[in-house]
């Protein structure tokens, strides 16, 4: 028996050492994506990892695939017990929780690296960039210029889009003509993110927020205000007038109901714009967001990438992140994914987003109308609270009554958390 | 001749306030019911094997329910190219199976100690051990989380034997502390407790200690309970979420739950997603299918529904 135990330790100091000595070489750097399960994306972070990891010996990255769905959860636990990758995919509107949490170090790329970047796709915090988008995401309105033409209804531009009134009376004339069962769809079965990203821009169009973004201490009167009250009553009579489905939509009608011509126009991403496309060619348009008083305005931001605050190596992961910005990379990513592209040199090398292309509306809407969500780490509970809100009101609670209850949450949020760094 | 009439209450079923059904009535309730439970796995069934465009657009209809239209196998072999499967079903069979069978050793042993031995505070801890039933998991997994993040591990590998600390990103993580289980002490002790104590009192004047009584005389009469417990526990992992979302983070050690989570992307493929599901649900309905007659005979003793 001890000869036994003898030979086993002797052996596994000799396996130990072969390991130690096996470690000789590139540096091994992790990274976290949110990607999981989506095979182009997969294919193309990893042609990004791989040209990385050939193109110099001192790195090599080595990827792990979340789930998106449970992805921030990951994270967290993450953090929680010390074991966070180098460098981190992180939602945009997530990021400032993160930062100021420190999960997150600022970025250091090099000078002029973000140049021609869409606004929306860098992640700023506290002055300091933490994290930089492959990528950025625009809502339009999408529409058939055959139906717009049948009713009469003027094509909106940029420059001119459609105000409140315009637009309120565009629905209830789409919704007369008794050919569709919804005027306008909203998504609302979509819930989650969703809400925030999607409808955040409305009341804000109508000059109310979520937050006061001048202190980021306070929504009183302005998550509750005189603004955001019309934004609610409004909101609510697209619900009441039977102008839009409401929370109970089916997730399968948001999917199939415009294509399927059971809803008139539809509040939608960019991501969804190929199958419109597929579906109406020359006839689909994908339009400014209407002007409620304040200008038409849409949500910015989508998933970016960041270095995690214990990387032991940031050099190499702020390497890969800047290696990663290339224009042929984000050509590759909108091409695959159908994503708006962060500069405009990728722009022009896309398939969509090219001058006169199919998508190139979205490059300019993301580039006119964006507003990121606001830059808290609070805005997390913020979102919940939003979300909550809304559906209440579409539900018939009394707007006046949602936005308080709204309000006085994310109050008690920020006043719990010390106001989040901005007391 | 001389022909004699059925009771009429084996042709009729009665119900609270005088109603009752006759026996074709009875058949008709009981389709019905039966329905409510098998309509949802039809679906899902037939779901998996249709294009997306037909699944969504049958959901409004009672064709979803039925395996018209055109069907094939497209959306299981999109599946298995998304996830991958076979990593994902062989760590929750190895995760649940391991779990399940120390926990029905751990568990019964437990609940013999209780149930037939004499010792001072058992009734005190056995309350304790209860009082653990109302505690929800989700309370209690980060805490369990920073303990198990701390724990050191014998690891036995080709690149030695070492010791590591921290159990993150393993399956043991998944296993070792879901073998202790309040509920599978409490249905072994429901089951154990209604034993003749002259059972034992007979096997220690024949000169068997403890676990002789335990292994030899108290596990052989406790078939309906073992399957009972072994159909909840089975359940339990194989439907495990909240906690390898947090403490494994490596798809090698991922289960199929979470594996669930890889389908939910901007365009969600609901043929895949039902694909994912019968092929997920299939294990477990045999395990229950093999169990079943000795599962409802625990129910009948022990009054537990699970």
């Amino acid at each position: 028996m001890k000869r036994f135990m003898l030979i086993l330790f002797v052996a596994s100091i000799m396996l130990s050492g072969l390991s130690v000595m096996a470690q000789d070489g590139p540096t091994a750097l992790s990274l976290w994506y949110h990607g999981a399960g989506n095979e182009v994306e997969r294919s193309i972070i990893i042609q990004i990892i791989d040209d990385f990891n050939a193109s110099q010996s001192t790195w090599a990255i080595e990827l792990e695939e979340f789930p998106q769905e449970s992805y921030n959860e990951s994270i967290v636990a993450a953090a929680l017990s010390g074991s966070l990758p180098d460098i981190i995919d992180v939602d945009g509107p997530v990021m400032p929780n993160w930062a100021w949490a420190g999960y997150l170090q600022p970025l250091n790329l090099s000078e002029g690296a973000l140049d021609g970047f869409l606004p929306g796709t860098i992640g700023v915090w506290d002055g300091q960039i933490y994290s930089v988008g492959l990528w950025d995401a625009a809502v339009a309105i999408y529409a058939r210029r055959s139906v717009l033409e049948a009713n009469g209804i003027r094509i909106p531009t940029l420059e001119e889009p459609w105000t409140g009134e315009e637009f309120d009376t565009i629905l209830e004339t789409l919704q007369a003509t008794g050919e569709f069962e919804y005027a306008f769809d909203l998504g609302m079965a979509w819930t989650g993110e969703w809400y925030p990203y999607a409808f955040s821009p409305l009341l804000q169009s109508f000059g109310g927020d979520i937050i006061d973004r001048s202190t980021y201490l306070t929504s009183e009167g302005i998550l509750n205000g005189e603004a955001a009250l019309a934004f609610g009553e409004w909101w609510q009579s697209l619900f009441d007038r039977g102008l839009a489905p409401g929370t109970s939509q089916d997730g399968a009608d948001r999917d199939t109901g415009f294509i399927d011509g059971r809803y008139a126009l539809q509040w939608n991403g960019n991501w969804a714009a190929v199958s419109a496309l597929d579906a109406f060619g020359d006839d689909m348009l994908f339009l400014p967001a209407p002007d409620f008083g304040q200008g038409g305005i849409i949500g910015a931001a989508s998933w970016q990438f960041g270095v995690s605050a214990n990387s032991e190596n940031p050099e190499g992961a702020n390497a890969f992140i800047e290696f990663a910005l290339q224009d042929k990379y984000l050509a590759a990513f909108s091409d695959g994914i159908g994503l708006i592209p962060s500069t405009p040199g990728a722009a022009a090398m896309t398939e969509n987003y090219a001058p006169g292309g199919p998508l190139e509306v979205f490059f300019a809407l993301s580039n006119e109308q964006a507003l990121v969500r606001p830059v808290t780490p609070g805005y997390v509970v913020m979102a919940l609270e939003f979300e909550k809100a809304l559906a209440d009101i579409a539900n018939g609670a009394d707007v006046q009554d949602a936005l308080d209850a709204a309000v006085d949450a994310i109050e008690a949020d920020i006043q719990n958390n010390s106001g989040y760094g901005f007391e | 001749m001389t022909t004699q009439a059925q009771p009429v209450t084996r042709s009729r079923l009665f119900l609270p306030g005088g109603f009752s059904f006759s026996l074709a009535g009875k058949y008709t309730l009981l389709i019905l019911v039966a329905l409510i439970f098998v309509l949802p796995i039809l679906f899902m069934i037939f779901s998996s094997l249709k294009p997306e465009e037909q699944l969504l657009r049958d959901t409004s209809s009672f064709r979803a329910f039925l395996p018209v239209g055109n069907l094939s196998l497209q959306n299981y072999e999109d599946a298995f190219r998304r996830v991958p499967m076979a990593t994902f079903v062989g760590n929750s069979i190895l995760v649940t199976a391991t779990t399940v069978a120390l926990g029905l050793i751990v568990n019964s042993m437990a609940a013999f100690s209780f149930a037939l031995l004499r010792w001072r505070a058992k009734n005190t801890i056995f309350s304790v051990i209860l009082a653990t039933f109302i505690v929800p998991f989700e309370t209690f997994a980060i805490p369990l989380l920073l303990i198990v993040n701390t724990l050191p591990w014998l690891h036995i590998g080709l690149d030695g034997i070492y010791i590591t600390q921290g159990w993150l990103n393993s399956h043991h993580v998944q296993i070792i502390p879901f073998i202790a289980s309040a509920f599978q002490i409490f249905l072994f002790y429901s089951f154990f407790k209604d034993l003749p104590q002259e059972i034992v009192e007979a096997a220690r004047i024949d000169g068997a200690n403890s676990f002789q009584i335990y292994w030899r005389i108290i596990i052989p009469i406790s078939g309906p309970v073992i399957a009972t417990a072994t159909i909840l526990r089975i359940l339990d992992m194989w439907n495990q979420f909240l906690w390898p979302l947090i403490v494994v983070q490596q798809e090698e050690y991922r289960p199929v739950m979470v594996g669930l989570q890889y389908f939910f992307q901007l365009d969600i493929a609901w043929g895949e997603i039902m694909a994912y599901l019968s092929t997920l649900t299939i294990p477990v309905l045999i395990v229950y299918l093999l169990l079943q007659r000795t599962f409802i005979e625990s129910i009948a003793s022990t009054g537990v529904k699970g």
